[in-house]
């Protein structure tokens, strides 16, 4: 009798039991907390599913970037009750929101167990195509979503950066174009800029390694970008980096390059390779690396202008 | 060999999870949020330390094995500079 069953059943239970315990907490940082706990539990359930890549990037996303940004908007929404004391939603409108919520659910759960046996894959096609066009990369994944879904690997880069345009579009007119405000005013212990010093390097190495080893073997652009993005948030705190201003022409740059990029390459292969996103044969392995090494910045960027949040005009030249 | 080897990964990693759930329970029963930090970092610190010393023997290569000290000293930094920094949090809510 193998002791993994019982681990797996034991993990899953603890999944549930953190995921009711971040909706019923009190405290806003209490729930955000358990909402971390909740993301690593999820990045182990991953591990034993077999699928290394996911639970990178649910480690680095769901657990460390989006942890700093709901510790962020909390902080935000603590400064903001301070001022402003409205009465909450009153009882009708929590009764709606939660049978809303609940129908929601009921909707999903009735779907995912109406779903036929075998359920309706495109694996196979995906397989096929991985082993096709995106030829020379040792890792499928890589290969399905640059080469297979190459289309929806690129709206999900345009979705960050609709994101970062619609955080940036809330700060006040005046404070257009100046750099979003510090991430903590006061200065910071030495201890945070020891952490900052010694693990930033290390970090943004790993971040590039895991980039690199991408093509064949579990990581990629998502999962290297994040960490990128994690250790210049870490830089931020410690104030050893400042945000840039918005207006900041390499910023836009930047943020713009992964799906340029990506639709250049796309609408070149129109001419050279016969259809849109289209590798020519023998050229796929560089391509994609290519494609991939600014998507990386992309989202290295994305994701900390995202948790410094909306310009702040204080810093303004 | 190989036998020994395993002995020493058991008595390691043996020696690890102890360290963890000693530390686990002194975050239960600890009565304030220092003396908890403190059981914390021993959990982290030593117990991660032996559980990866008893897998070091079993690593595919040096490389793997090198890996494994480095995800240690990488929790040892974190784990050191967060105790640090919720002690000195902690600190300032008393004064």
């Amino acid at each position: 009798m193998s002791v993994l069953p019982l681990l797996d059943i034991g993990l899953a239970l603890l999944v549930v039991a953190v995921a009711a315990w971040t909706i019923a907490a009190r405290n806003l940082f209490a729930s955000v907390l358990g909402y971390v706990a909740y993301g690593l539990l999820l990045a182990l359930v991953w591990v034993r599913l077999h699928a290394p890549d996911i639970a990178l990037t649910e480690a680095a996303v769901g657990g460390g970037v989006t942890g700093v940004l709901l510790v962020t908007a909390g902080k935000r929404l603590d400064a903001l009750k301070a001022t402003r004391s409205g009465a909450g939603p009153g009882l009708r409108e929590r009764i709606v929101a939660g049978a809303l919520s609940a129908l929601v659910a009921g909707a999903l759960a009735f779907v995912v167990a109406s779903l036929p046996t075998p359920a309706p894959s495109l694996a196979p096609q995906a397989a096929a195509a991985a082993a096709g066009p995106g030829a020379g990369l040792g890792n499928p994944i890589t290969a399905v979503l640059i080469s297979y879904r190459a289309f929806d690997t690129m709206l999900e880069k345009i979705v960050l950066l609709l994101a970062v345009l619609g955080i940036w579009s809330v700060g006040a007119d005046d404070a257009w174009g100046s750099a979003p405000a510090p991430l903590r005013r006061a200065r910071p212990d030495g201890a945070m800029v020891l952490l900052a010093r010694i693990l930033a390097p290390i970090g943004a190495l790993i971040g590039v390694h895991i980039f690199w080893v991408g093509a064949d073997a579990p990581g990629g652009a998502f999962q290297g970008g994040a960490l990128l993005a994690a250790m210049w948030m870490v830089a931020m705190m410690a104030r050893l980096l400042e945000a840039p201003r918005i207006g900041s022409r390499a910023l836009r740059l930047a943020l713009i390059s992964g799906p340029a990029v990506f639709l250049t390459v796309g609408l070149a292969g129109n001419i050279l390779a016969g259809s849109f996103f289209a590798f020519p044969p023998g050229f796929a392995k560089p391509l994609i690396l290519f494609i991939e090494a600014f998507m990386v910045l992309s989202v290295a960027v994305a994701l900390p202008m995202m948790v410094a949040g909306p310009p702040d005009g204080e810093s303004k030249p | 060999m190989s036998v020994l080897a395993d002995l020493f990964s058991l008595a390691a990693v043996g020696a690890g999870v102890f360290f963890f759930i000693a530390g686990t329970a002194g975050l239960l029963r600890f009565p304030d949020s220092l003396t908890r930090l403190h059981a914390l970092s021993k959990a982290d610190n030593l117990g991660l330390g032996l559980v990866v010393l008893g897998l070091i023997p079993r690593a595919e290569n040096p490389l793997a094995a090198l890996k494994l000290v480095v995800v240690w000293a990488l929790v040892l930094l974190s784990g050191a500079s967060t105790a640090q920094l919720i002690g000195r949090v902690l600190r300032r809510g008393r004064e």
